[in-house]
């Protein structure tokens, strides 16, 4: 996985609640059998009208917007299907970092699973964002210090530190769970024997 | 003594593995679920750092969500999109060279993977089962721990049988009294969603408990649980009882013999203790329940039918004003307009919500003698090849392709539209699926999410239409 850098960017504000994955990266692009790619599908519906013209006015196809690497967003960011093709879709279009108020689950662990930073922060502070957001200003976001940095204020944040440490190292989660093979086998020895219910035979099997 | 225990505490801690430096829990994973459009990145990530599945036994491969649902018995051949077609190729290929036992799309036991894990007793009470789909969840019916996963988690899972976990909380609800006929379990579960609304499971698993869950039917059940991700939970649970067993008892992968009687000894103890601790909880009284119908674009704008599309006015901040008046536009719904007033053009009856085989008899009996309502479009497909074969032998084809409906082979279909069954822009549907979302069935198509028994008589009156008695 990437390791995960400061960001410093204007910021595209989709100020809704319940933005879910379908919005995010529409199924007909859920066909694919690669990772990449995905970035013009991006809000499909919402960037291109059904003759496939841009929409000059959803914010991700306004300059400066369209080159944004944050995004400000509602409450329950990603919720619905657990496709992954929202935050490859989400990377592969620039964004780096997404700031809302909550993230579903699923899309949260998608993210940090990718090297795309979900960031939770309380709506007060998310409100003072957007406006400064949509002044088209710069805002940086230092997971390091863990500090945003927008104008001469510096606002806090939390994160926890498995997520921070994972993002700014880039770890592979299989790896660090190779490393302890040992105690999965042990598991397998003590609860899954041949005569355990939990195993499938082969004969059970067409 | 212990301190008591959840259901959900149960099952997680006989799946500890360990724990990383981090602290995270390495939790064991006894199923895996693979489908054609969630796996290709994951075996393909195996492949460049030349790992191999570590318990193929425990993995299971089947194709549903873009597979077409005419033509199926020419297998492969049916699908005609070139890149959906390369995608289910690609599954087969992957299971062939890593020795995972597929589901072949002419073979009965096809179907949508939701539906055909407990149908062949691949989902057990007290294990834990994950797969790339959000709606795993379901299985939570028997009590297993399961939920939906995205790609990286899959190859993490192929790779090492185990998944990195932080512990999830604890919610109970409560679902208390006697439903009026032609309830269901499905307005049960979108009258849940529309009262604690769509992120109130963030981070929990929900166990679901009361008398009426406890006189459901597993697959009453399982439309319950496979709508607690609607509500934010990472998964739903009930505890397994006599309904459980009998259900899984002979089915093609459940226990036999000896094992059988060893399982049932374990299942036994998989309920929560009494004073077993929740983080949160809700009670419903579900007594004078009507139908549930949605009006918008989230799971949780559930009304009952015999309720008016809402005003933004009265929305209870300025966020959900916005939402609401969002979702009217798209919609095209007028605030005040009563439910039963809106006309139709699909139906869609199947999913695996509602895609299972009592969901086609209670739609059927609705429908039977009568005539699908002039230029609407009605749908039935089975959620499983089994489902559908037991339909036809039951003679429940015969009252839907006389009604007017058209009958269909086992898939995903309309439910989400990556197949040719989508909606049209504009169109409206009531459909038995879990998803409303904009574009879920199709571009500018218009979603209304009600029970199997409100899709039927509502492709017969046309519009929505009450159907409850008593
Ligand atoms: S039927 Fe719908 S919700 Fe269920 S697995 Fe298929 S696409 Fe997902």
């Amino acid at each position: 996985m990437q390791k995960f850098y400061d960001v410093k960017s204007v910021a595209a504000v989709i100020n809704e609640i319940n933005i879910d994955t379908d919005a995010i990266i529409p199924k007909q692009f859920l066909k694919t059998i690669e990772r990449t790619g995905l970035g013009k599908f991006l809000f499909f519906d919402r960037r291109y009208d059904s003759s496939n013209n841009i929409k000059k006015d959803f914010i991700l196809n306004k300059v400066p917007w369209n080159k944004a690497r944050i995004l400000i967003a509602g409450n329950n960011f990603g919720c619905g299907s657990s496709r992954e093709h929202a935050p490859w879709a989400l990377l592969d279009f620039g964004i780096k970092c997404i700031i809302a108020p909550s993230f579903a689950d699923i899309f949260f662990n998608n993210s940090i699973k990718n090297g795309l930073l979900p960031l939770t922060l309380p709506k007060s502070s998310i409100e003072v964002l957007c406006a400064h957001a949509l002044e088209k200003k710069l805002i940086k976001v230092s997971l390091l210090e863990k500090k945003i940095f927008y104008d001469n204020i510096i606002l806090d944040f939390n994160i926890s530190d498995e997520v921070r440490e994972r993002l700014l190292n880039g770890y592979d989660d299989i790896e660090l769970t190779l490393q302890k093979k040992d105690m999965i086998e042990f598991y397998e020895k003590k609860n899954l024997l041949e005569s355990s219910w939990r195993i499938i035979d082969n004969e059970r099997k067409s | 003594m212990d301190s008591p225990k959840t259901l959900f505490d149960k099952v997680w801690d006989n799946h500890m593995v360990g724990k990383l430096d981090s602290g995270q829990s390495i939790l064991y994973i006894d199923r895996h679920l693979v489908h054609e459009v969630t796996s290709p990145q994951a075996f393909e990530g195996l492949k460049l750092k030349n790992r191999n599945v570590r318990r193929p036994d425990l993995t299971l491969g089947v194709a549903d969500h873009n597979v077409p649902t005419t033509f199926r018995n020419l297998g492969i051949d049916s699908i005609k999109d070139k890149i959906a077609r390369i995608q289910v190729e690609t599954l087969e290929k992957n299971l062939k060279e890593h020795k995972i036992e597929y589901i072949p799309l002419t073979s009965v036991n096809q179907g949508i993977v939701h539906i055909i894990g407990p149908e062949l007793g691949y989902t057990l009470p007290g294990t834990t089962i994950v797969c790339g789909d959000s709606h795993t969840s379901t299985h939570g019916a028997f009590g297993a721990l399961a939920f939906g996963i995205g790609t990286s988690e899959v190859e993490h899972v192929l790779a090492t049988q185990t998944l990195l976990q932080n512990k999830p909380k604890n919610m109970k609800i409560e679902i208390n009294g006697k439903l009026k006929k032609n309830v269901t379990s499905k307005d049960i579960i979108l009258k849940v969603i529309s009262q604690i609304g769509t992120s109130a499971g963030t981070g929990h698993v929900i166990e679901f408990m009361g008398n009426t869950i406890k006189k459901m039917s597993i697959e009453e059940r399982m439309t319950i649980c496979n709508m607690s991700i609607e509500a934010g939970a990472k998964a739903g649970m009930i505890s397994p009882d006599i309904t459980t067993f009998k259900y899984l008892k002979d089915k093609k992968f459940s226990p036999k013999d000896k094992k059988w009687e060893l399982a049932i000894d374990e299942w036994t103890n998989l309920h929560s203790d009494k004073n077993a601790s929740f983080d949160n909880s809700f009670t419903f009284d579900i007594e004078n329940l009507k139908p549930m119908v949605t009006w918008g674009t989230s799971p949780e704008d559930g009304i009952s039918i015999t309720d008016v599309v809402p005003d933004p006015k009265d929305a209870i901040n300025l966020e959900k004003e916005q939402s609401i008046n969002k979702a009217l536009k798209y919609m095209d719904l007028t605030p005040g307009t009563r439910m039963t007033d809106i006309k139709i053009q699909k139906v869609f009856i199947g999913s695996c919500t509602n895609g299972r085989i009592e969901d086609l008899r209670s739609a059927a009996s609705i429908v039977k003698g009568k005539k699908v309502a002039k230029s609407l479009q009605a749908l039935v497909v089975p959620g499983s090849g089994v489902v559908k074969k037991l339909a036809e032998e039951e003679g429940i084809k015969e009252i839907f392709i006389e009604a007017g409906f058209e009958w269909r082979d086992p898939g995903c279909s309309m439910c989400l539209g990556m197949n040719p069954d989508q909606l049209e822009n504009g169109e409206r549907c009531a459909s038995t699926s879990n998803r409303n979302f904009e574009g879920r069935q199709g571009r500018g198509g218009r979603t209304h999410l009600v029970s199997p028994i409100t899709a039927a008589a509502s492709a017969i009156a046309g519009t929505f239409v009450d159907v409850s008695e008593g």
